[in-house]
């Protein structure tokens, strides 16, 4: 059925020419090798790489466990109730460090979330756009200091401040709390409290940073086109939306918090009390592993020290595991950035 | 202010409903304050904490800061040069360590992984990641330090490595995916084996990216004292062997700055000075390459 | 030269779902074979039958036998090797971006092995000459990397390093679909000039183009292969009421 609407071929370039001489280039590479035994251990090498990681965590995992099992043995749960630190005769509760961590940090999230949450907004909402970069540019470098150095800075800036001025004036407006009573030393729960939440900021404010950012657009642009005010449209149509994420960034500061050593063992005035009062010395899981870790002489004590960091480890990793959930939740798994 | 009232031609009264009140308007001004007071509390700390580094640790830092080692307690003079050489020794074996192997479960994760296993060694990754750094230095210990019986570089070098592996697995791993897969297409289709077109084709393509997370890690670990509290220890004088306790520069300004001698305290803002700077220029560098997308000319 | 290829019966599935269906067919050696059909018909699956490609692609699987000349594709030799025997080029044009156009076209020689630095230098230029970017960029062969070209330059860039290693087949999956009128109608004038040594297959969207470029054409639809003959046949008298739909442009 002959149809001539449709297309005539061209065909009028050089048509295949069979029987002329065509100069025939032998493929060069007819001998070399396949790359298939080349390829099985590459497969394997990297396989094995992999399998290292895993082998980390498990060697975490296994040291901490075996070497704190003459503690676990002495002492069982009560290790986690006792109030007596006393190396000299053997005996070792780790109530002090527990309430010390927590107390540390929880006064650290008191101060940093509003304040993260707050230089996160003005960022993301606020500010005007030349200033954004410059201005995540360095709450990242806040990020980036080290602990030691924060350390430095506290012992020789934060407590005299806090000595001089601040513990004075709180003792005064609240000090019947009985939070703010005792003598000012400077160091204390106080100044580690204050430290640990300047360290927390960058992530939580980071993070918050982010699933703001991920709010669409137009959540914003509706609730302005109802006449809402700038703050109203941020509370209503971002905060809210946003709101798992910026669990999850606390939450994620939170693990940051209870694992941080060197700034707080250089103000917290290293003594294993529990004492309501804020001015007070007091002593973290970690802190009392800096300080004691190298001189334990003595397997019980040394057993114990083990037993703290196991338990250190265990609450770290459940609080981050958390954080992350919370955080994925919001942003479906977006790449997580590599933090400095 | 975002309201429409402005836009509308005032004819008709406006109901008083939909009038924007002095209250809301008060919290909508109080609000906008909070937070530019955010910002400065904040940032204050920040200058506050660079000033005086700056303004305490630079009349400190010299010739002979950069070049003696530790006087004896008490005695003025001195400097941290074997702190310096050692923090360049343990962070030489943790980079020997950490970074082939953190490389390799990258491109393991990237190119081999994208099943059921790979999401664990991915979780896996991410739960090391948040392990407190003095929980690093005690397995490290009990791994080296016990054996040996003495404090180590090796043991230092051996935490620093454990932490910076999550950091390259994690940013290898997305800069490999981020290597186009026409790319690899393109190689398998001359016939080029599969290990000699990850290495010689996506590895090369993501090589900026790679050597980002490599110095993004090395920076953060840097400055970690944590870890060497009780691995690499510290020393009061010059170490390059593997297998003795060995100065470090964040050891060192903890040890200084905590003791009570003025003259160390002085030191000891004089050593912050040197590692902040170093950590910075590194981050700098990182930022910059990043944003200048030199990525290797990935499309 | 080229040499012929021999189908049978070649079934191929992406996962569960099946995409090729008892594909039949003889490709003539040294003749340009145009494979047409509308978007998902199955045309693209198939050339990478070819040459192994489709079984890169995780859980695909092919069934079924593929000779190129006397090797059997898939019992007969590895992947790889059959693979430096078939030339492709994608459809986007792929340059090595970290390699320059020298280290472009020598790469399926120099990843595989190939340690010859004299002969390397001729086969390059031979290539490149091949591929009619030869005179365009002579002087910049060891400067410039493979990506700064343009667009056309870089598809024969690609063809360039595809014939590097002097395959009998070459496979083209729409060479030309990214490319502007001018570059596609010097890569058509290419393989004109190509037919002469080698056996061509491309996949094409355009009809026009299989028209003016190759002696046979096959028509796939819905993963099978409806007609298969003389291109003059198949745009004058198709023998399917399909095909011809299809060159009327009823559909697709």
């Amino acid at each position: 059925m002959a149809n001539h609407a449709l297309p005539q071929p061209r065909l009028k370039g050089p048509q295949p020419v069979v029987g002329q001489e065509v100069k025939k280039r032998l493929n060069p590479l007819v001998k070399s090798s396949d790359g298939v035994y080349a390829d099985r251990v590459f497969g394997w090498l990297i396989l094995a790489c992999a399998l290292v990681v895993l082998g980390i965590l498990a060697l975490i995992v296994w040291q901490l466990l075996e070497r704190s099992q003459p503690s676990w043995h002495a002492f069982g749960w009560k290790f986690f109730g006792a109030q007596d630190w006393d190396p000299v005769n053997d005996q070792y509760g780790a109530l002090p460090f527990i309430y010390g961590t927590l107390v540390s940090s929880l006064l650290s999230l008191i101060i940093a979330i509003p304040l993260a949450v707050g230089v996160a907004v003005f960022t993301t909402e606020m500010c005007p756009k030349w200033l954004r970069g410059p201005l995540s540019f360095t709450t990242e470098l806040l990020a980036a200091i080290p602990s030691v150095i924060y350390g430095l800075w506290a012992i020789f800036v934060l407590v005299p401040i806090l000595r001089n001025y601040v513990q004075p004036f709180l003792a005064k407006t609240l000090g019947w709390t009985g939070l703010f009573s005792g003598p000012p030393y400077g160091i204390g729960m106080l100044a580690a409290g204050i430290i640990l939440a300047i360290m927390i900021i960058p992530i939580i404010s980071s993070i918050t940073r982010e699933v703001l950012s991920v709010v669409p657009q137009h959540q914003r642009e509706a609730a302005l086109a109802l006449g809402a005010t700038r703050w109203e449209m941020i509370r209503i149509a971002v905060l809210r939306n946003a709101r798992a994420g910026i669990v999850g960034g606390v939450i994620l500061g939170l693990g940051r918090a209870l694992g941080e050593t060197m700034a707080v063992t250089m103000v917290i005035g290293n003594r294993p009390e529990i004492a309501k009062s804020l001015f007070a010395p007091g002593y973290t899981m970690a802190s009392v592993l800096a300080n004691e870790f190298s001189e334990a002489a003595g397997d019980l004590y040394l057993s114990a020290l083990v037993e703290i960091g196991l338990a250190l480890f265990l609450v770290t990793i459940i609080v981050n595991a958390l954080a992350r959930f919370m955080v994925w939740s919001v942003t479906r798994g977006q790449p997580a950035r590599a933090r400095a | 202010m975002a309201s429409l009232r402005g836009l509308v031609p005032d004819t008709t009264p406006t109901p008083a409903v939909l009038q924007i009140s002095a209250w809301r308007r008060l919290k909508d001004q109080m609000a906008t304050a909070f937070a530019v007071s955010t910002v400065v509390i904040v940032l204050t700390p920040l200058v506050a904490i660079f000033g005086y580094l700056v303004f305490k640790g630079i009349g400190s830092v010299n010739l002979a800061f950069l070049t003696q080692i530790p006087k004896p307690p008490g005695e003025v003079g001195g400097g941290m040069a074997n702190a310096i050489g050692g923090s360049i020794l343990i962070l030489a074996i943790a980079s020997l360590l950490g970074v082939p192997l953190g490389i390799g479960a990258g491109i393991y994760l990237a190119e081999y992984g994208r099943n059921r296993f790979g999401d664990t060694i991915r979780f896996v990754s991410d739960v090391l990641n948040g392990v407190p750094s003095i929980v690093i230095g005690i397995v490290a210990y009990a791994i080296v330090v016990l054996r040996q019986k003495h404090f180590s570089a090796l043991a230092g070098g051996v935490a620093l490595s454990i932490m910076m592996v999550p950091t390259i697995t994690r940013t290898t791993e997305e800069m490999l995916l981020l290597v186009p897969n026409v790319l690899r297409e393109a190689a398998y289709g001359l016939g080029v084996s599969r290990w000699r077109t990850t290495l010689s084709i996506v590895l090369r393509t993501a090589t900026s990216g790679i050597i980002t997370g490599v110095m993004l890690a090395f920076a953060r670990v840097a400055g970690e004292t944590a870890p060497l509290l009780f691995t690499a220890f510290g020393n009061q004088y010059w170490n390059w062997k593997l297998y003795q306790p060995t100065a470090a520069l964040p050891l060192q300004i903890f040890t200084y700055a905590i003791s009570p001698y003025d003259d160390w305290h002085r030191q000891a803002w004089a050593g912050a000075l040197v590692l902040i700077v170093l950590i910075v220029s590194a981050v700098s560098a990182v930022r910059y390459v990043v944003r200048r997308g030199t990525l290797g000319g990935v499309a | 030269m080229g040499v012929g290829i021999q189908v049978e019966n070649v079934n191929a599935w992406y996962g569960k779902s099946q995409a090729l269906h008892d594909i039949n067919l003889k490709i003539e050696a040294n003749h340009a074979t145009a494979l047409i059909g509308p978007s998902g018909c199955g045309k693209s699956t198939f050339i990478r039958c070819l040459n192994r490609m489709h079984e890169t692609t995780p859980d695909a699987r092919v069934e079924g036998r593929v000779k190129i000349g006397d090797l059997d594709a898939y019992n007969g030799t590895s992947p790889t090797q059959l693979r430096r025997r078939i030339g492709m080029v994608f459809q986007k044009p792929n340059p090595f971006p970290t390699m320059s156009i020298y280290d472009n076209v020598a790469a399926g020689l120099k990843l595989n092995g190939y340690r010859d630095r004299k002969n390397l230098d001729e086969i390059v230029e031979g290539s490149l000459k091949s591929s009619a970017l030869w005179e365009e960029v002579k002087d910049t062969i060891h400067k410039k990397s493979g990506a700064s070209l343009s667009g056309g330059q870089q598809q024969r860039l690609c063809i360039a390093r595809a014939l590097a290693v002097a395959p009998e087949v070459l496979l083209m999956d729409e060479p030309c679909s990214a490319l502007d009128p001018i570059s596609t109608g010097k890569i058509e004038e290419l393989i004109f000039e190509l037919k002469a040594q080698y056996t061509i297959v491309i996949v094409t969207h355009n009809m026009q183009q299989a028209a003016r470029v190759a002696e046979y054409t096959g028509f796939f639809l819905l993963g099978r292969l409806i007609e298969y003959d003389k291109t003059e046949k198949i745009f004058t008298n198709p023998s399917d009421k399909r095909t011809e739909d299809y060159i009327t442009g009823r559909f697709g």
